[in-house]
């Protein structure tokens, strides 16, 4: 005699149980997609605008160029050194050959310009920087932020500083005693004052001095600063995304065919 | 052992094997693991247990490695970090795989809770083994917490400093409880010590409560997404219903944790930060508070939750104990859900009312994580509270109710049936198709 | 058999199947080496150690018969510039009624312990030794102390000579020299 269950357990699968998975993939799915999408950065910091620009350094397989941290590095010196310290990040790194790419001889001349505290000294004595030491911190009024990860300490990164250096509009304005910047960049009024301009920094190498071109220059540097790895990284991460591809297409087979006999009995022996 | 029927291990005379085993029996317990009685039908949904114990152990060997190089102290903690990410050799991989490895050990996390509440995992005789689960979660949140607060970020500190902070809202005992937390009248560097012994200290909680879990699923057996038991009669009825774990679901395991594995390398190598807060490359600073303090994204929802009390409850429990009252409570009715079920029925593939009901639970926990990260502002807290209100009417109305008013749809007669229907050959001429014998299940 | 294979179509997919498996046991033995090699190359010094294996001193302020003491992987090291009278007296002494008549030197392995062997190099006049006793590692007097005009360890009585040669005590070999080189002034170690 037919029972409910008989006919239940007879009958084909009807449509909405062999569709019965799909809730649970797009909830698996959904959960991937949704995380990346609500942890999304937040705008430009107080919604600013960024500029459109692409660095060497972008993509699966962008790198650092040696000549713009070079030129970065430059500029840092010059025009930045006096009131921003680098406290993380050592002279020795300026030789990476990944990075600047500096010389041994340049590594210890460029050390050799700033002053660090000396440990056999009394308190408050300098001694020039040797490569194993650290970039020194000014004391700067303003208390203006350490630069070691500046490039990662600010939502939208290297085209973020890009942006700041090429959006200051000239207009300022002055808040109890102290002044303040008008940037589109930062979306209102900078604490820091138009740092550089066309022209202010001599490129040796013939690279034109506009002030695009230094705010290039200079992010791409701060960016190595904050993440001398990065090359290092995305190198690995090519080769382990092709090895993980690999592995995981074998494994495909493997399993098809380890389940092979059990779905398809009457395929085998 | 367990009330699976299982071939017993049979160590070959004068083996090593046999030397071991008659002195510490664990070979016969890794022959246990590897032959356990699996149900053949489990589907891709199943394979997040198998992840989550891989993640584990990444966790687990890239902090033993990182803690060999991070040291504690109010600027040695960041800058020890930035020693790893530059001159420790592979440091920058240990620490972003760390990080990242907690972001997809959540995500994984939740797909298998997801998992277990849409198939019913829970219910009778597998509600100790999802208690152990919520268990294992409370204590992986409590390890997360305690993680990003290591490098003394600005979202290290700020984060730590509100969330201990709720602690002082419990009544009486509030604010003492608050100081011995934090060691003092503030949280510094005796805050800081204490949480990197104890963020140490959870993951081998962890690893004992999973090896309890493991031992609570053999005991009783896996679910399956039909929710019809493997048949346990006998030791052929199991073997008609199953698959020994190893190779089927060693392989099938492996191809799921490498395609994670696929999504994991591309965070660490290609996206590293995607997934943290820029803040947190900024020294702590406790004079300045951050514009915006947002938690990692897995601790998102109940976050919102916390945010989403705004008024007194009940006229006498102030607002702020109401948010954390509300927080924890949205965590602890998890382990009720085993009795808040009425429904006889376990896997919604066969509750046409209730996966409705299912899916609105996903979509709001959605909601509640965007309503986290949001800033509490314009529509954002009315939507956190609706979410949250939902998220309660769910497990402590719609669970009940709706259990004892749908009816439910046929299920198969066997886990052997319905593995037999999926993969069978439809122009076969054997034929599956409705038949008119009424025959009842002929002895094979 | 469910359809008619030949013998060869059936081998044939039993071996691709090994083949198969086959590849991907090679690959995840790959794969796990890749993955568990940093968690041991961590271990390895850092590139901020590695920065610290050699140091840069500069003897230009020293005079004849003057001598420093600089501490260099966490060991003190000995760094005197020898005198004219220094140098004979030690060149006077016959190698072999030296206790330790090894040079004790990596920049010159093997040699034997004369004035040429156990100064930095042939045409400078400064000698630098490892300031560690060979006998149970106390930090040498120097200055001249001792009975030999050279360093003495008031630990256990050990007297070197102004070569830092083992002479009298207890230490059974000569001071050791560390990797180091001069450049005009400027000494390197390590």
């Amino acid at each position: 005699m037919m029972t409910m269950r008989d006919a239940g357990h007879r009958a084909p699968l009807p449509h909405s149980l062999r569709n019965k998975g799909t809730d649970m993939k797009l909830s698996i799915a959904s959960v991937l997609t949704a995380a990346l999408l609500v942890t999304s950065p937040v705008l430009a910091a107080g919604g600013g605008y960024l500029k459109k620009h692409d660095f060497s350094f972008d993509g699966m397989f962008g790198a650092y160029d040696q000549g713009e941290l070079q030129r970065g590095y430059q500029i840092y010196e010059q025009v930045c050194a006096a009131c921003h310290g680098m406290k993380h990040v050592p002279f020795r790194s300026l030789g990476a050959h990944d990075g600047p790419g500096f010389g041994d001889a340049e590594v210890k001349a460029i050390a050799a310009n700033f002053e660090v505290a000396d440990e056999e000294g009394e308190p408050g004595d300098t001694r020039p920087a040797k490569p194993f030491d650290y970039f020194p911190t000014p004391l700067a009024a303003g208390n203006p932020p350490d630069m070691s990860l500046l490039a990662k300490a600010r939502s939208g990164g290297p085209l973020y500083i890009y942006s700041i250096l090429l959006s200051y509009t000239g207009e300022e304005k002055e808040v109890g005693g102290a002044y303040l910047y008008e940037n589109k960049a930062y979306g209102g009024y900078f604490g820091m004052a138009q740092p550089l301009y066309a022209g202010d920094v001599e490129y040796s190498d013939g690279t034109p001095e506009t002030l695009e071109q230094y705010s290039n220059d200079l992010s791409a540097f701060l960016m190595w600063a904050a993440e001398p790895k990065l090359v290092e990284r995305k190198q690995a991460g090519v080769w382990s995304l092709g090895f993980l591809i690999l592995f995981a297409t074998l494994v495909w087979f493997t399993n098809r065919k380890v389940w092979a006999k059990v779905k398809h009995p009457e395929d085998h022996a | 052992m367990g009330t699976i029927p299982q071939e017993h291990y049979e160590p070959k005379e004068g083996s090593t094997a046999k030397w071991v085993n008659d002195r510490l029996p664990i070979v016969g317990m890794m022959d246990h693991l590897a032959k356990f009685p699996t149900p053949k039908n489990l589907n891709w949904a199943y394979v997040f247990g198998g992840i989550l114990v891989l993640f584990l152990v990444i966790q687990i060997l890239t902090g033993i490695t990182l803690a060999m190089h991070y040291q504690v102290g109010e600027t040695a903690s960041f800058a020890s970090v930035e020693h790893i990410m530059r001159d420790v050799n592979y440091g920058w991989w240990m620490r972003y795989a760390h990080a990242n490895g907690a972001s997809f050990f959540f995500i994984a996390v939740y797909a298998h809770i997801f998992r277990g509440l849409y198939y019913g995992s829970y219910k009778a005789p597998r509600e100790i083994l999802w208690i152990i689960g919520v268990l294992i979660y409370v204590v992986m949140m409590a390890t997360a917490f305690m993680g990003y607060v290591l490098p003394w970020g600005q979202m290290s500190f700020w984060g730590a400093k509100v969330i201990t902070s709720l602690f002082g809202a419990i009544p009486l005992v509030g604010e003492s409880l608050k100081m011995w937390l934090w060691g003092g009248p503030f949280v510094g560097e005796a805050t800081l010590n204490r949480m990197f012994s104890l963020h140490y200290l959870l993951p081998f909680v962890i690893a004992g409560l999973t090896v309890l879990h493991i031992w609570a699923l053999h005991h009783v057996g896996n679910t399956n997404p039909t929710g019809v038991e493997v048949r346990k009669q006998s030791l052929e009825t199991v073997k008609k219903d199953t698959v020994p774990f190893a190779p089927f679901y060693v392989t099938k395991d492996l191809f799921a944790i490498l395609i994670f594995l696929i999504a994991f390398a591309f965070f660490v190598y290609f996206a590293p930060n995607y997934l943290g807060h820029p803040d947190n490359y900024i020294e702590a600073n406790p004079l300045a508070t951050p514009a915006h303090i947002v938690p990692e994204w897995y601790f998102l929802p109940f976050y919102a939750v916390l945010r989403a009390i705004t008024f007194d409850l009940f006229w006498i429990i102030p607002a702020k104990l109401g948010g954390v009252i509300a927080m924890f409570g949205a965590i602890a009715v998890l382990a009720f859900v085993p009795w808040l079920d009425t429904s006889n029925v376990r896997s919604t593939s066969y509750r046409p009312i209730y996966r409705w009901w299912f899916l609105v639970l996903v979509i709001d926990f959605f909601v509640l994580m965007w309503a986290g990260a949001m800033p509490a502002e314009g529509i954002v807290p009315l939507v956190s509270l609706l979410a949250t209100i939902y998220w309660f009417a769910h497990f402590l109305i719609v669970l009940p109710v709706v259990g004892l008013i749908e009816k439910p749809l046929p299920r198969p007669e066997s886990i052997e049936q319905a593995f037999k229907d999926k993969h069978a050959d439809h122009d076969d001429d054997a034929g599956r198709g409705p038949s008119g014998t009424a025959a009842a299940q002929p002895a094979e | 058999m469910a359809h008619a294979d030949d013998k060869h179509g059936h081998v044939a997919d039993e071996d691709r199947r090994d083949i198969l498996f086959l590849a991907t046991g090679a690959t995840a033995a790959v794969g796990v080496a890749s993955a568990v090699w940093p968690l041991i190359d961590q271990m390895n010094a850092s590139a901020s150690v590695l920065a610290l294996s050699s140091m840069e001193v500069d003897t230009s302020a020293l005079e004849p018969g003057q001598e420093m003491k600089v501490s260099f992987l966490k060991a003190p090291v000995f760094i005197r510039r020898m005198t004219e009278e220094d140098l004979a007296a030690a060149a006077a002494e016959p190698i072999g009624s030296l206790p330790d008549s090894d040079a004790r030197n990596p920049n010159h392995p093997g040699a034997r312990a004369t004035v040429k062997e156990r100064l930095v190099s042939e045409d400078s006049d400064i000698i630098v030794l490892s300031g560690v006793c060979t006998h149970l590692g106390c930090v040498p007097l120097g200055d001249g102390a001792g009975d030999f005009n050279g360093w003495f360890c008031p630990c256990h009585g050990s007297h070197y000579d102004n070569l830092g040669r083992i002479r009298q005590g207890p230490a059974p070999e000569n001071l050791p020299i560390p990797v180091a080189s001069i450049n005009g002034d400027i000494l390197k170690l390590g």
